[in-house]
């Protein structure tokens, strides 16, 4: 919806849009990149916007916000979205302990992960850490070194299926082999 | 999107792995329902994999068992070592490599990594399983019957319950040792080998617990 190019440059002062995101007090160029997209004439889009940081800012220190993040810089230090949707793109390198509502990750990320929606790590994506979140989606092709923690999502425990016949194996059947019995 | 929604919200029990490739079989596992059935008897139980992380996998053991699951990859271990060729040096690496205090963990999944290892890493790698398992914890393993001059890994997809899909690992390729039932039972001092399954494919599934 919105050119990347746009949203990383500075918009200025008066800017009308929602609270931009914390500025790092020991990156003030990244401040200004960080700053969201706007649009005078529509407030109401302006609350589903997302904020991008370009992939030549690079930010060392706390970053806290309450609108939706798209990461392509570089990021060292702790990120805090508690309520939103955090994006690392392709071009995204964190090494930070990152806190989202949702973490979607493209690019590469040292450091924990903690989200109270969902993790999800997409092709060529890589995470170097702990995960702690209720759902984690991680595609093929994607690195992933570390624990993931996931809360009990109710009712699937002690639902015994164990001895099932596998639906999946019977349909298959031209390709699976049964076992031949016990060797002991 | 809407594939997303559709794998999260599936049935449990049955991972959302995709459909086989001709190179891909699945095969049904004896073993792998016990293992099941010994986690589910702890709450929040914690799961060591020493393969790769697959996603169908993840989130199968994730909504089956609600479990904390640590991806350890020993096939990166080996090809790094074996690129660098330090493999003399992987015994001395489990040795230090798992951050697992002692008996700590419900479950290790260990598929056929042994088969990959010289004696001296498959015993390292024995005794930090033995420490690492906690009363009544399980490990799963895979033992191939007869050597192989040069084999590439498997990653071990879970289809449900009760099968597996078997996923030639693209990487290179290590000679399989074969193992004796009484060099297992002797390398996993400490532990029961509760089940012990042959596939037609000549497969030795177990189950090791611990008393």
């Amino acid at each position: 919806m919105w050119k990347r190019d746009e949203a990383v440059k500075p918009t200025g002062s008066a800017s009308p849009g929602p609270a931009p995101v914390t500025p790092p007090t020991s990156a003030p160029p990244a401040a200004e990149a960080a700053r969201p997209q706007t649009n005078t004439s529509h407030d109401h889009r302006l609350e589903k916007s997302t904020v991008n940081i370009g992939k030549s800012v690079v930010i060392k220190g706390e970053l806290n916000g309450s609108e939706d993040l798209t990461i392509e810089g570089q990021v060292e230090g702790k990120i805090e979205l508690r309520q939103n949707v955090l994006t690392i793109g392709p071009n995204g390198k964190i090494k930070a302990q990152l806190f989202a509502k949702s973490v979607i990750i493209l690019g590469e990320v040292i450091g924990n992960v903690t989200a109270t929606e969902k993790v999800d790590i997409r092709d060529n994506g890589s995470v170097d850490g702990d995960i702690a979140s209720p759902r984690v989606a991680i595609a093929e092709g994607a690195h992933f070194r570390g624990s993931i923690d996931m809360q009990r999502s109710g009712g699937s425990k002690g639902e015994s299926k164990a001895e099932q016949k596998p639906a999946a194996a019977s349909q298959s059947a031209h390709s699976v082999q049964t076992p031949a019995g016990a060797a002991r | 999107m809407f594939q997303d929604l559709l794998k999260w919200g599936g049935k449990p029990g049955v991972a959302t792995a995709g459909p086989a490739r001709s190179d891909e079989v699945i095969v049904p596992s004896k073993a792998l329902p016990k293992f099941l059935s010994a986690l589910t008897q702890a709450e929040s139980p914690v799961l060591v994999d020493f393969g790769p992380v697959i996603g169908s996998n993840v989130g199968f053991f994730g909504e089956r068992l609600g479990c904390k699951l640590f991806i350890e990859d020993l096939s990166a271990d080996l090809e790094r070592h074996a690129r660098a060729g330090t493999m003399d040096a992987l015994a001395g690496v489990f040795e230090k490599r798992f951050r697992h205090a002692d008996q700590t963990v419900d479950g290790l999944l260990c598929w056929d990594y042994f088969d990959f290892l010289d004696k001296t890493s498959a015993q390292a790698l024995a005794r930090q399983v033995v420490r690492m398992l906690r009363p009544g914890g399980a490990v799963l393993g895979f033992f191939c019957t007869s050597s192989v001059a040069r084999s590439g890994f498997t990653k071990y997809e879970i289809v449900d319950d009760v099968s597996l899909r078997h996923r030639p690992h693209p990487g290179p390729e290590f000679p399989k040792t074969a193992l004796q039932n009484r060099d297992i039972i002797r390398m996993f001092d400490g532990l029961l080998v509760s089940d012990s399954f042959l596939l037609k494919n000549n497969i030795r599934e177990m189950l090791l617990r611990r008393r």
